[in-house]
């Protein structure tokens, strides 16, 4: 080992230490506080390109159909989120209808989207014009997502209807449950840190402090 | 740990928050980028606690009327019933699904409770630089980040039901002026909690050991 490991500090303590080589699927933990400061992810960057582009066909399938259809005086009339956020905007609740679009169609489009454009070129050793603002966009947009909540939001108010209404479930409900195991493990196998070493690979450098 | 010791900060490093890079900042004060992503740098969030403060009071105001005022309006040809979000989970809980009436009354009203309660411990033991408990109170902030945004249930499951006005059913629901005030407490708690800094729990701790090393 000519060169010491690289640097690393602890994001939620901001302890300073050196990087560890790990086994795969294992993490490095911070000793002072336990934060994860990264993990092995085994193949992360092919992994994660699967998972979202995977995620994005199933995307389009959970908005374009109806999420569960109800039976009304002899018809069948299915609800979509985007029918559902066009409802609570005509019931002059414009500001909720927005939370619910953001957090549940426009970050996790962007998300998905932004995975595939930055991975599938770096798989081909190539690198994305505007990589590093849409690293930061990503960082940004992260805690906003919330597939897995609207998804419990759709069990709860299933419940909710079957005491009054014969409710059918669709399509885009059985999506929205495999979209959110998707995202899920995308963000489990993507790594910040592998997407990282390979831009320096192909820069051809080493940032050292 | 390989002769390393302290924060990144007091060494004058500074890790990015993008890409986790630590380099090294020649003056604090002036404005500088991360030589590999060209994130701005800055050793600890700025404005930390003024703007957590600010968010968590607005919060706190909010809760009051996203707890009094009706959350949903619903009615049939039989019965009408405005809800708040209590009685919403008292009424699930008489009609017998106690499962969902946990999960709603969890994610609606203990979450965004047990948010405010503690980023206020969290912030209050960071301005009186509490030197109590680090590994703990991180452990809180950690939990915080990771079940807010669940309270965003109750806003999802009205907006659905909403849906129903949409079909020209019997029955209709109707979002009520606390759905605003409530989802408002969400993203502004949210905002807080991503505005507070967790590695200002560590500082004190730091400075003081440097004082016992300095008087040796």
């Amino acid at each position: 080992m000519s060169q010491p490991a690289p640097l690393i500090a602890c994001h939620d303590c901001d302890l300073l230490q050196r990087e560890i080589t790990l086994k795969p699927g294992c993490a490095a933990t911070c000793p002072r506080c336990g934060a994860v400061l990264y993990r092995n992810a085994t193949d992360s960057i092919n992994r994660t390109l699967a998972y979202a582009m995977s995620a994005a066909l199933v995307f389009l399938v959970a908005n374009g159909f109806p999420i569960f259809a109800i039976e009304s005086q002899g018809s069948l009339k299915g609800i979509t989120l985007m029918g559902a956020v066009h409802s609570l905007w005509g019931q002059d609740m414009q500001a909720v209808a927005t939370v619910v679009f953001i957090t549940a169609v426009v970050i996790p489009a962007l998300e998905i989207l932004s995975l595939v454009y930055l991975l599938l070129p770096l798989r081909l050793t190539m690198l994305a014009p505007g990589y590093n603002q849409l690293l930061r966009l990503l960082r940004l947009a992260e805690p906003w997502g919330m597939v897995e909540v609207f998804m419990l939001g759709i069990l709860v108010s299933l419940v909710k209807l079957t005491s009054n209404f014969r409710v059918i479930p669709g399509v885009a409900l059985w999506s929205f449950a495999v979209l959110t195991l998707l995202i899920a493990a995308a963000a489990a196998s993507f790594s910040t840190r592998d997407v990282w070493c390979c831009v320096d690979r192909i820069n051809g450098r080493r940032v050292a402090p | 740990m390989n002769g390393l010791s302290g924060s990144a900060a007091s060494l004058g490093l500074c890790a990015c928050h993008v890409c986790n890079l630590v380099s090294r900042v020649r003056n604090p004060r002036q404005a500088a980028h991360c030589p590999r992503c060209g994130a701005y740098l800055h050793a600890r969030k700025p404005g930390s606690i003024a703007s957590c403060w600010a968010f968590l009071i607005a919060g706190y105001i909010l809760y009051i009327p996203a707890n009094l005022l009706t959350m949903m309006e619903t009615g049939s040809l039989i019965s009408y019933r405005k809800d708040t979000i209590m009685s919403g989970v008292i009424h699930l809980w008489k009609t017998g699904s106690w499962g969902i009436a946990a999960v709603v009354f969890i994610a609606s009203i203990l979450i965004p409770l047990m948010k405010l309660v503690s980023l206020t411990v969290l912030l209050i033991s960071v301005q009186r630089r509490s030197t109590w408990e680090p590994r703990q109170r991180t452990r809180l902030y950690r939990m915080v980040e990771l079940v807010g945004r669940w309270s965003m249930l109750d806003i999802y499951v009205v907006t659905l039901l909403a849906a129903l006005v949409q079909l020209g059913a019997l029955a209709t629901v109707k979002a009520g002026p606390a759905a605003v005030a409530f989802g408002a407490v969400v993203v502004l708690t949210m905002l807080a909690s991503l505005k507070f800094d967790p590695r200002l729990i560590w500082d004190p701790l730091y400075k003081e050991r440097g004082h016992e090393r300095d008087a040796h």
